[in-house]
């Protein structure tokens, strides 16, 4: 039996506002415990970590973790995050929010971070839906998926939130589902230390909403359909792993590549600023 | 002796356009991050600002849209860097509901509106005013803001220096609300030496960590501020908040909350409005102008004074919070107010408010596209004075 001793984490969390405001079978919780179980892992100082947080259920992750955290407006958590990193940066930065946030009303500020290669780790929960404003359909709703704006079934094609986050640039993209507690706590750690833009999608349950519209209502239920249904695919193309209604779900660590970050580059404009004031 | 030091900051006498000396007027306020867009009649800001923030240590970001550009000058704010964005109406109402995020989080920055004529894409490149209620309404809820009118690039550069003192000290967003014809005007700027010391920075947390409490303000009202990094590790939202900063959803944390954003401008109100007064003392007929619109009043009022027309000019040089005290009082001597714009009536229904009945006021409106020519306030004077007209 492998056992692994951890420090409690209750030093990463906000316990002073437990209990959380997420539903029962809600997979947020864990996401967020395989966050700070990341930080952990990847070693970083506390007082250094920054995390920004858009609206929506994943939205409030800000609030409940202890770092300097920052609850913002609808899809606005990575220019703030550019600012924040941009003004310091020793910070290490995470934008933790939900795909509604993150890849609709927020899509522009994800594909332009991701084309800078801007110094951040994105984590982005993924549950099908907008779940805080009663489960309507959004970018990432596979079609014929029910909705409570799509009661005949969603007939919209989603994004590939891997393939869009890895076309617009980013040099670490992966995914797991909240089931995934080791492998996307390790992947949670990787892109923590990666320079560059990192992209994690964490697919969750979202019992209350998107689960009870489709049949799987129950907070298990949904996760064994999700654990079910993954395949672990390290190295997959992302244009492969396009997530339908019903069919298999291909989890891993999709790319891990080396592309001159946005500060790299920004020190060096400097310097070479600096210099020729000198000359 | 114009010059440049070796930390790159200009001193000395400069021509330049009104964009320009803004752009200076920043690096001269400390600001050190800035995060625009390209729009006319702004991007002369962004521009100089691009070149001369490297110079000096600071970073500039031309960011994928205005709501990137107002989020990015937010997250830089709490990195503890002074931070400015300039734009033009389209942009500018693209950053109202951020705008509202800085007042909310109270975060120092600087927001610069170099106005052209709207609504819509309207006239790009030709001047207007039009943006003057959207500067105090245009985020949703109950909020008080600051913003400042310059009448020229070597105002615009001071006004620049003014706001980022005004935001650091009042933890608000503060808008430079200037026009195209300032912005692309090119005058004699003067750049004065500005000590650090002059300059005001945001009161930091007395308290240690564990203590500290993001939202506990001073008897001022205004709260100090942690910034990220440095061992706090506090939490701001845009939701409601206590003064922990958690969520509070309420209707005694709101009324709190709304009350103290809202005092904290209003009762330091005297120590933010600035007016400039020329011959109001006798005055019966008070043209009141702001921006370049007060450049061209000046004149009608000279011209109204040497036909015998007892006029005097009333410059709000910050319009909110607005002069409401002083119109009320010179409307208890004054018989009307003239106030041209370059709007179809904005300022004026403060101006009239204020009045209370006291003085007649007029508008004398310009859609944009250019400013008014002197003698239509003149005209505007003439009509004003009792007895003509049947007044």
């Amino acid at each position: 039996m492998v056992t692994e001793t951890h420090k409690p984490i209750d030093c990463y969390l906000r316990i002073d506002r437990m209990p959380h405001i997420w539903c029962a079978g809600c997979g947020i919780g864990m996401a967020t415990h395989s966050f700070v179980r990341g930080i952990e892992r990847a070693g970083l100082d506390a007082d250094k970590v920054a995390v920004v947080s858009g609206i929506g259920c994943t939205g409030r992750v800000a609030g409940y973790v202890k770092f300097d955290s920052f609850h913002t407006t609808h899809g606005r958590a990575l220019p703030f995050a550019t600012g924040l990193k941009l003004g310091n940066p020793e910070l290490n930065v995470v934008v933790f929010s939900g795909d509604g946030d993150i890849a609709a009303i927020g899509g522009n500020h994800l594909i332009h971070s991701a084309r800078r290669n801007m110094d951040m780790t994105v984590i982005c929960v993924n549950n099908f839906n907008y779940g805080m404003t009663g489960g309507q359909m959004g970018p990432t709703t596979p079609l014929e998926a029910r909705s409570t704006t799509s009661p005949y079934g969603n007939i919209e094609y989603p994004f590939n939130l891997p393939y869009l986050a890895a076309a617009s640039g980013a040099v670490y993209v992966a995914r797991w589902t909240v089931l995934h507690l080791q492998q996307l706590e390790r992947s949670i750690a990787e892109a923590l230390v990666k320079p560059g833009f990192s992209f994690i999608e964490i697919l969750s349950p979202c019992p209350p909403v998107y689960g009870r519209m489709n049949k799987r209502s129950k907070g298990i239920d949904e996760m064994h359909h999700y654990q079910g249904k993954s395949i672990v695919r390290n190295g997959a193309d992302p244009k492969e792993v396009d997530i339908t209604f019903d069919g298999p779900i291909i989890v891993g660590k999709f790319v891990d590549i080396e592309r001159t970050p946005f500060w790299e580059r920004q020190k060096k404009l400097l310097a070479k600023v600096h210099e020729k004031k000198q000359a | 002796m114009s010059g440049e030091s070796k930390e790159g900051l200009l001193s000395g006498e400069f021509f330049m356009n009104g964009d320009e000396a803004c752009a200076e007027g920043a690096i001269a306020a400390g600001c050190r991050f800035f995060a625009g867009y390209p729009i006319t009649p702004a991007t002369e800001v962004a521009e100089r600002m691009s070149e001369r923030l490297p110079q000096v240590g600071g970073v500039f970001i031309q960011m994928e849209d205005e709501i990137a550009s107002m989020n990015a000058i937010l997250g830089a704010s709490w990195a503890g860097v002074k931070s400015m964005t300039a734009t033009s109406g389209p942009g500018f109402s693209l950053m109202m509901e951020n705008l509202g995020l800085g007042v909310m989080l109270e975060t120092p920055c600087v927001v610069v509106d170099i106005q052209r004529a709207g609504p819509s894409t309207g006239l790009p490149t030709l001047v207007a005013q039009g943006d003057m209620m959207q500067a105090r309404w245009g985020s949703h809820g109950s909020y008080e803001i600051i913003a400042l009118v310059p009448s020229s690039p070597q105002e615009i550069y001071d006004l620049t220096i003014t706001a980022f003192n005004l935001s650091e000290r009042y933890r608000v967003p503060v808008l430079v609300m200037s026009d195209e014809a300032v912005g692309h005007m090119s005058e004699k700027v003067e750049i004065h030496h500005v000590e650090a010391g002059s300059l005001i920075l945001r009161k930091k947390p007395r308290v240690p960590p564990e203590q500290y409490q993001p939202y506990k303000p001073d008897k001022d009202l205004i709260p100090p501020m942690a910034i990220a990094g440095e061992g706090y590790r506090f939490h701001v939202t845009g939701l409601t908040h206590d003064e922990r900063g958690y969520p509070a959803m309420n209707a005694e944390a709101h009324d709190r909350l709304v009350r103290r954003l809202v005092d904290k401008i209003r009762v330091n109100r005297k120590d933010i409005i600035k007016c400039e007064e020329v011959d109001t003392k006798d005055a019966e007929i008070i043209v009141c102008a702001y921006g370049i619109t007060a450049r061209i009043a000046r004149r009608a009022v000279q011209e109204a004074r040497s036909e015998g027309i007892r006029a005097g000019l009333l410059r709000p040089i910050t319009i909110w919070p607005f002069p409401e005290e002083r119109i009320r009082e010179l409307a208890r001597k004054a018989k009307a107010f003239v106030v041209p714009e370059i709007n179809y009536g904005q300022i004026v229904f403060e101006v009239e408010r204020c009045a209370g009945g006291k003085a007649k006021t007029v508008l004398v409106p310009n859609m944009g596209g250019s400013v008014h020519r002197p003698e239509i306030i003149l005209e505007a004077i003439r009509e004003a004075v009792p007895g003509k007209n049947g007044n």
